[in-house]
Order: structure tokens, then C-alpha cells, then sequence
């Protein structure tokens, strides 16, 4: 019941913010329209960190306490932080070709580096279904998700290290948001519309660890079903 | 294609394929629990 709730009020905080995005904020003065894409590519891309973050503690959990609960949270991110992943990258296109003329490239540090992400996570989930056995499958898993969470901070700190066609940090670099000040309906919209699509990353990770629980469940009770028959056909020789 | 174009490719693949991952999971986990 309570995460209905979650899902009634994240869904209500996403229309508005939408809403908001793409009819009541006005257009900036030098980007135009394609500026509003920056509200959901942002809140994507915190979130796409967020998932692979929380896969990569629930991992070295899963090593640590051999809990498989643990691997459910670990697959619920990495699942959901691909599609979050996708939404940043598509986004940044969208982006892109209006306002740097090209929708990629691959010189570019952060594009680069986030699509690394993307495949790293796509093969954790690829991973995942080369083994029927729930511990070595989590241990493999957990392993590969901690591995692959190195390229967080690379993605995050690329603009800063490197140059490339993508700036650098704008909401982190107060001096950039101050001097000249941004309009505040605009911080307004982008911290809203981060704070919409949380609400929605954690009814989703509510969602898919049900998931994840209920599959493991049944996994469990084919395989006890399985010895069940083996040992009655041992017992009737 | 003009700005607007971009926008609205963006938001709909955005907020259209959070909509289809939320049916999505909801079917999934429909399916799970009835053991198909």
C-alpha cells in the first residue's frame, strides 16, 4: 500500500514537473527550447550514478554477508540504472545536435566514458544469465558491479580531467549558477524535476527487488522440486 | 528538424519509456507471482 503511494505521488511529481519543463519555464536566452531537455538528462544521469552506486554497495554486501537479498537490491540497480543510462545518453543527443551540431562524438571524454558505463552494466546483466545457481551467479555479479563502478567518478570528473565538447560542472560550481545568477524558476525546475524522477527510481527499485525476490523464490522450489524427483526415483530403484 | 523536434524526441523517449518500464515490471512481476 505504501509503495502505491510512492508510486501515486512520484507519477503526479513527474507530470508537473513535465509540465512545468516544457510549457511554463521560458526558453533560455542563448539555447532556446532545446534547453528544456536539460531537466530530465540531468535528473537521468544523477540517477544512472545513483543505480550503479547502490548495485555496487549491495554487491560487496552480498560478499561480505551472503545475503541474497543483497544481490535482488544489486540487480534492481543495475537493471534500472541501464535505462537511466540510456536516458542520459539519448537526452545529451537530443541535446547535442541542436546546440554543439553533432549528436555524438567519440572524442569527446564524458560521452565516452557514459557509454562505457551503459556496456559495462549491460554486460553485468548478460553475466547474470550464464548461471542457474543463485550464489554463484550473485558472487560473479557482485564482483563485475564493483568493478565496473570505478567508471562512476571517471564518467563524473571526465569534463574536469579532460577536454572535450561537454562542459564542465554547472549546479556544483556555485560561481557558474551565481555570477551571472541563473533564473531561479530554472534551478527550480532542474532540482524538481531530480527530485520527481528519485521518487520514481525508488518505487522502481521497490518494484524490481519484488521482482528479483519472487523469481529467486520460484527458482528455489523448481530446484527442491528437481531433488524431490531424483531422490523418489533413487528411492523406488 | 527544429528545436522543438529535439524536445519532444527527448521527453517522449524519457517519460514514454518510464511509462513502458513501469507496465513492463508490473506484467513481470504479474507473471512471476502466477508462476508463468
Amino acid at each position: 500500500m505504501k509503495t502505491r503511494v510512492l508510486g501515486l505521488v512520484a507519477l503526479v511529481a513527474v507530470a508537473t514537473t513535465t509540465v512545468i519543463g516544457l510549457f511554463v519555464v521560458p526558453a533560455d536566452l542563448n539555447q532556446g527550447d532545446a534547453q528544456r531537455i536539460m531537466y530530465p538528462h540531468v535528473a537521468s544521469a544523477w540517477l544512472a550514478y545513483l543505480s550503479f552506486g547502490v548495485t555496487a554497495l549491495a554487491g560487496i554486501g552480498w560478499l561480505w554477508k551472503r545475503d541474497l537479498r543483497l544481490d535482488s537490491v544489486a540487480l534492481a540497480g543495475a537493471e534500472i540504472g541501464v535505462m537511466f543510462t540510456f536516458f542520459a545518453i539519448w537526452g545529451g543527443m537530443m541535446w547535442g545536435r541542436p546546440i554543439w551540431g553533432v549528436f555524438w562524438q567519440w572524442e569527446d571524454p564524458r560521452l565516452t566514458t557514459t557509454a562505457l558505463l551503459l556496456a559495462l552494466y549491460v554486460g553485468y546483466l548478460l553475466l547474470r544469465r550464464l548461471t542457474d545457481d543463485p550464489e554463484r551467479r550473485a558472487t560473479r555479479a557482485a564482483i563485475v558491479g564493483v568493478v565496473a563502478a570505478v567508471d562512476i567518478p571517471i564518467v563524473h570528473f571526465s569534463v574536469e580531467w579532460w577536454r572535450g565538447l561537454h562542459q564542465t560542472a554547472t549546479i556544483a560550481s556555485p560561481d557558474r549558477v551565481l555570477d551571472p545568477a541563473a533564473p531561479g524558476i530554472f534551478i527550480l525546475t532542474l532540482l524538481g524535476t531530480v527530485a520527481a524522477f528519485t521518487l520514481t527510481w525508488m518505487y522502481l527499485m521497490i518494484r524490481r527487488y519484488q521482482l528479483a525476490q519472487v523469481s529467486l523464490a520460484r527458482e528455489e522450489a523448481a530446484r527442491m522440486d528437481l531433488l524431490m524427483s531424483v531422490r523418489n526415483a533413487e528411492v523406488a530403484r | 528538424m527544429t528545436d522543438a523536434g529535439f524536445v519532444i524526441a527527448a521527453y517522449g523517449v524519457i517519460i514514454g519509456g518510464l511509462g513502458l518500464y513501469v507496465v513492463t515490471l508490473w506484467r513481470r512481476i504479474r507473471a512471476a507471482r502466477k508462476g508463468r
